[in-house]
């Protein structure tokens, strides 16, 4: 026993899965002990913010400035607003007004913010041009103003009393304020969602959920699976044809259809992530009990249990300590398996709605319905779906590594 | 020869067969035997001829499907797992691979305590239970103090198979079903271990039947032989009589396909 | 003097691990096959004589390698030739091979006439399928074997058929030398008789030159071969035709191997079987001198201080100890 335990843990495949899948796992318990707070919590007005650092502007303006002087500043601050799209349509604008092409010259910005100054007129029509195409014209007319200004900002505060503007500071065009000195700042390492909720917390307690529910769902599977294929294939007879019966009923019918219809009639209110995980469990027992099955058939005959049973040990016994361990590396096997399964089996039912309560704790089936639902992929708001696939697949690809790396020690025909 | 011995085992009408409606196999065919107490038996069968289902029968591992079979002159009873494991004191078997008779997760003591336990021996203070080990490892020439908290699988082939003679040793049954008890072993300690079960014999009294295909082996060993054929016993009688006088066609087909050393080997009989 | 088909000088080969550690299960193994004749191997199992049969083959993969020594087949060396090559030259014209449990090897997919098929065109693609049936047919019929399995599949075939047909099969091509290793062992006594018959067949006329019978089984050997050679922990203990070899061997390790023959015939119940305490040699790490010093019942300080000598004495009779003949006559007589 403790052999075959060394021989696990040298097999590259095994050690490679079950690093990623112990760096998830610790990642899930370790994170939520560092930032703590509720991670469904709304913290975005609006939806699908970028990921990035956001500093809060107004306490900025109230931190104490660093003058710096970079070349690159004003170059920056003109590209951001003056981007290549930008410029070809001011060029096509003048063509269109009638100054030739080759006096045009889009990569020297002042010459080109000279020219448009000179000649824009948002009354002017130009044949051929839409009504949305002016109105974007005038925007970003109205957004180059005072691009190549030189002066800083002025912050102005409502007095109290009189209701007029009075000055409050002065802000450079040179002046800095250090990330850290500035009292609020939120990284977001992948934005938010739809709600407004920080999708990195959020993602993190989704795993811990999904792993959670794929346990209790795998254990459960597993369980009844081995205990039914035991017993039927043991004893035989008439409580084989039993536990055939309802292994030939549950394949007939499929599996998933089951949990839909029983994932609906539940009903909302009692669908929480351990139920859940129970019902895809009694749903997806049928092959590990078939296979369990043939192997006790076959290993019922074999000449060390006959022994066992010449030497007066009782049924249960036998069971136990003849059967079970020989096929214990198979049953490890199949509940990493039905783990991985019970995982994407809820992401599935997720996606349709008839996942947990949505209102309790996110799992990440749940994260990709959302994401779906608000058409994050067709917004190109990508930081609400991929890591929420990409943490999926390294679930199951861990899991289904580990698993290879066990097969290939039980069954030493495997290795390579 | 000897005196009127006592019927150990006895049978009548036994029969197997295997699978219902249109496909049935009959792996054994109403056998008829009488095994007496103390004498070597060996039924002798090529592979397909139903021996090791009639070992099994006589084991009460399989359930006949006729026939009858009696236990020192009484019909056997053992409808129940508790009347079986009263039977199974009187019964044992020693099986043709050793490396399959073990059970791999358990230490080789445990084995044996199972014997000890078996025999009622549970209560007994341990050190009693070491000295019984002890004196039925030496039986077959092993240490038990090498052997002890080992795995079956760090011992050589002639070791298991010795250290499964040892297990009947505590266990002494009145009959042992020797299944091919040499056939995996080679052939320089063969002699060992068909000593050790003659001394066995005699030390706790008890009527080996041994199953096998070869039948110098039979020859060598046995008082009576019973020959099997396609679940029949084609023939039977004391050794001399039915190998070297063999009186059914297909018994003496069976001898002369054996190749011989002393005697020519007649070829042509293909 | 007879041609001599298979001549082996001083073979060695070796296992490697996976652990890296050398296992030489073929041990300077030296021995001459003649036209007519065939020859013996007897030995327990692990003693190395199946691995001598694949090196005989020169059937090098790995972890199998060849080390040193010389294979000589009807005048040509093969030894330390690539695997293909001796596949492309000498198999199947030369030598055959038969391996153990060869007839489970047979595709359950295809006929038996197809395999005829494979063999011979792999040696001549031009051949014609009508012209390969009647060589089939013809061999069959020298053999004794009915033409119509030639259009059956193996799974139709018994056991003891199907084995004689894989044997007829290797030698279609008449090769000078037939290895077979455990050709009947798995077989029930009555098709043992068959497959024995046809592969002394064989011999008589003439389809092979000369054979080597690999067994556990001494009365087969007996039976079978002109000569035998036992081998023990990859060398060869002892070697003489097969009657001095199994009623008067010299090295105690083949007594006792003779002395454990059992077999049915009158006046043999009242003989004791000899028997040898202990286990062969672990082969990762042999003794120094005479692996079979540490069973041996006349062993002496010397057996194990230094490499035993192999007496060739006359009539091709040999054996490895470190005693004479006298004095192993001798320690025998008094036992």
């Amino acid at each position: 026993m403790r052999y075959m335990i060394q021989q696990v843990f040298r097999s590259p495949k095994f050690l490679f899965g079950f690093a990623i899948f112990m760096a998830m796992l610790l990642t899930v318990i370790i994170y939520p002990l560092f930032v703590t707070g509720n991670p469904l919590e709304i913290i975005g007005q609006g939806t699908f913010f970028p990921p990035g650092i956001y500093v809060n502007v107004y306490d900025s303006i109230n931190t104490e400035p660093y003058i710096l002087n970079l070349d690159d500043a004003a170059a920056n601050r003109i590209a951001s607003t003056l981007g290549d799209e930008e410029r070809l349509a001011m060029q096509e604008w003048l063509v269109a007004y009638g100054i030739p092409e080759d006096e045009i010259d889009i990569a020297d910005t002042e010459k080109l913010l000279g020219k448009w100054e000179n000649n824009y007129d948002p009354e002017i029509v130009v044949t051929g041009m839409t009504n949305a195409k002016r109105n974007y014209y005038i925007r970003l007319d109205a957004s180059l103003e005072g691009l190549l200004a030189i002066e800083g900002a002025i912050i102005a505060e409502s007095n109290l009393q009189t209701g007029a503007l009075e000055q409050k500071d002065f802000v450079e065009q040179t002046d800095y304020v250090n990330v850290t000195e500035v009292p609020n700042v939120r990284v977001l390492p992948l934005g938010t969602d739809n709600f407004g909720r920080d999708v990195l917390p959020e993602l993190v307690s989704a795993t811990g959920t999904s792993l959670l529910i794929g346990f209790v769902a795998g254990i459960t599977a597993t369980g009844i699976g081995l205990v039914l294929g035991l017993l039927g294939g043991y004893i035989g007879g008439l409580v084989d044809d039993i536990t055939m019966f309802f292994i030939n009923l549950f394949t007939v019918i499929p599996g998933f259809v089951l949990l839909i219809l029983i994932s609906y009639s539940i009903g909302q209110e009692k669908r929480g992530a351990v139920t859940i995980a129970v019902v895809i469990g009694i749903t997806s027992w049928v092959w590990t009990a078939r296979a369990v099955r043939a192997q006790v058939v076959s290993l019922r005959n074999r000449d060390h249990v006959n022994l066992s049973k010449l030497s007066g040990h009782s049924i249960v016994h036998i069971i136990l300590s003849d059967i079970l361990p020989y096929i214990a590396s198979y049953v490890v096997m199949a509940l990493i398996l039905q783990i991985s399964l019970g995982i994407l089996a809820e992401a599935g039912l997720s996606i349709l709605g008839l996942g947990p309560r949505t209102t309790e704790v996110p799992t990440l089936g749940l994260m990709m319905n959302w994401a779906m639902i608000y058409q994050a992929q067709i917004l190109g708001k990508w930081w609400a779906y991929f890591p929420v696939v990409i943490t999926i697949a390294l679930i199951s690809f861990s899991m289904n590594l580990m698993n290879t790396g066990l097969d290939q020690v039980f069954n030493p025909a495997l290795r390579d | 020869m000897t005196d009127q011995k006592d019927i150990c085992l006895s049978g009548s009408g036994l029969t197997k067969v295997f699978g219902y409606g249109r496909q049935t196999c009959c792996a054994v065919d109403h056998v008829d035997f009488k095994f007496y107490e103390g004498e070597v038996v060996s039924i002798v069968g090529e592979s397909g001829s139903g021996k090791t289902t009639l070992a099994k029968m006589l084991l009460g591992l399989i359930n006949p499907t006729a026939g009858d079979i009696y236990f020192q002159g009484k019909k056997r009873d053992i409808s129940t797992y508790k009347k079986k494991q009263e039977y199974w004191k009187s019964i044992q078997a020693i099986f043709q691979d050793p490396y399959c008779s073990y059970n791999i997760f358990r230490k080789i003591d445990a084995v044996l305590l199972d014997c000890i336990h078996m025999r009622g021996g549970r209560r007994l203070p341990h050190a009693k239970k070491v000295e019984m080990m002890v004196e039925a490892c030496s039986f077959v020439n092993l240490k038990f103090e090498e052997l002890t908290n080992k795995y079956p699988f760090e011992l050589s082939g002639g070791q298991m198979q010795r250290l499964m003679i040892a297990r009947i040793f505590l266990l002494r049954p009145k009959i042992l079903l020797a299944d091919e008890p040499t056939s995996m072993i080679d052939a320089c300690s063969r002699a060992t271990i068909l000593d050790m079960l003659m001394q066995l014999r005699d030390e706790i009294d008890m009527t080996p039947i041994f199953i096998t295909h070869d039948i110098g082996l039979a020859y060598y060993i046995s008082d009576t032989v019973y020959i099997m054929e396609q679940g029949k016993f084609v023939e039977s009688g004391s050794a001399d009589e039915v190998i070297l006088h063999p009186k059914e066609a297909y018994t003496q087909r069976l001898i002369s396909d054996v190749p011989k050393i002393y005697e020519e080997w007649d070829l042509s009989t293909v | 003097m007879s041609r001599v088909m298979l001549e082996v000088k001083e073979l060695t080969t070796k296992y490697i691990t996976r652990y890296k550690e050398d296992i030489y299960a073929v041990d300077h193994v030296s021995l001459k096959v003649e036209e007519g004749k065939s020859l013996g191997i007897a030995g327990e199992s692990g003693c190395g004589k199946s691995t001598l049969a694949l090196s005989l083959m020169g059937y090098y993969f790995p972890p199998l390698y060849y080390t040193s020594g010389e294979i000589i087949i009807n005048g040509r060396n093969i030894s330390g030739l690539d695997p293909d090559d001796v596949r492309r030259s000498i198999l199947g014209t030369e030598i055959a091979y038969i391996p153990q449990s060869a007839m489970n090897a047979l595709n359950p997919t295809q006929k038996i006439i197809r395999f005829i098929e494979d063999v011979i065109q792999a040696h001549d693609p031009k051949i014609t399928r009508k012209e390969i049936y009647e060589i089939a047919r013809e061999r069959f019929e020298i053999l004794g074997l009915p033409a119509e399995v030639l259009q059956k599949y193996s799974v139709e075939l018994s056991g003891g058929m199907k084995q004689r047909t894989v044997i007829a099969t290797s030698v279609i091509l008449s090769p000078k030398v037939l290895i077979a290793d455990e050709p009947s062992s798995a077989l029930d006594v009555t098709s043992q008789k068959m497959v024995i018959k046809m592969l002394l067949d064989l011999m008589d006329k003439g389809i092979i030159k000369s054979m080597i019978f690999i067994t556990h089984e001494l009365p087969l050997l007996y039976n079978v071969t002109d000569d035998i050679m036992v081998m023990y922990a990859g060398q060869i203990v002892e070697q003489g035709n097969a009657k001095e070899a199994v009623f008067d061997p010299l090295h105690p390790y083949a007594r006792g191997l003779m002395g454990s023959i059992i077999v049915p015939e009158s006046g043999l119940r009242d003989v004791k079987l000899a028997s040898i305490p202990g286990v062969p040699p672990n082969l990762k790490d042999p003794p120094a001198g005479c692996q079979f010093a540490e069973r041996c019942k006349y062993v002496v300080p010397g057996c194990t201080a230094h490499s035993v000598d192999f007496h060739e004495l006359e009539g091709g009779r040999a054996y490895r100890c470190i005693f004479s003949e006298e004095e192993l006559r001798e320690a025998y007589k008094n036992d």
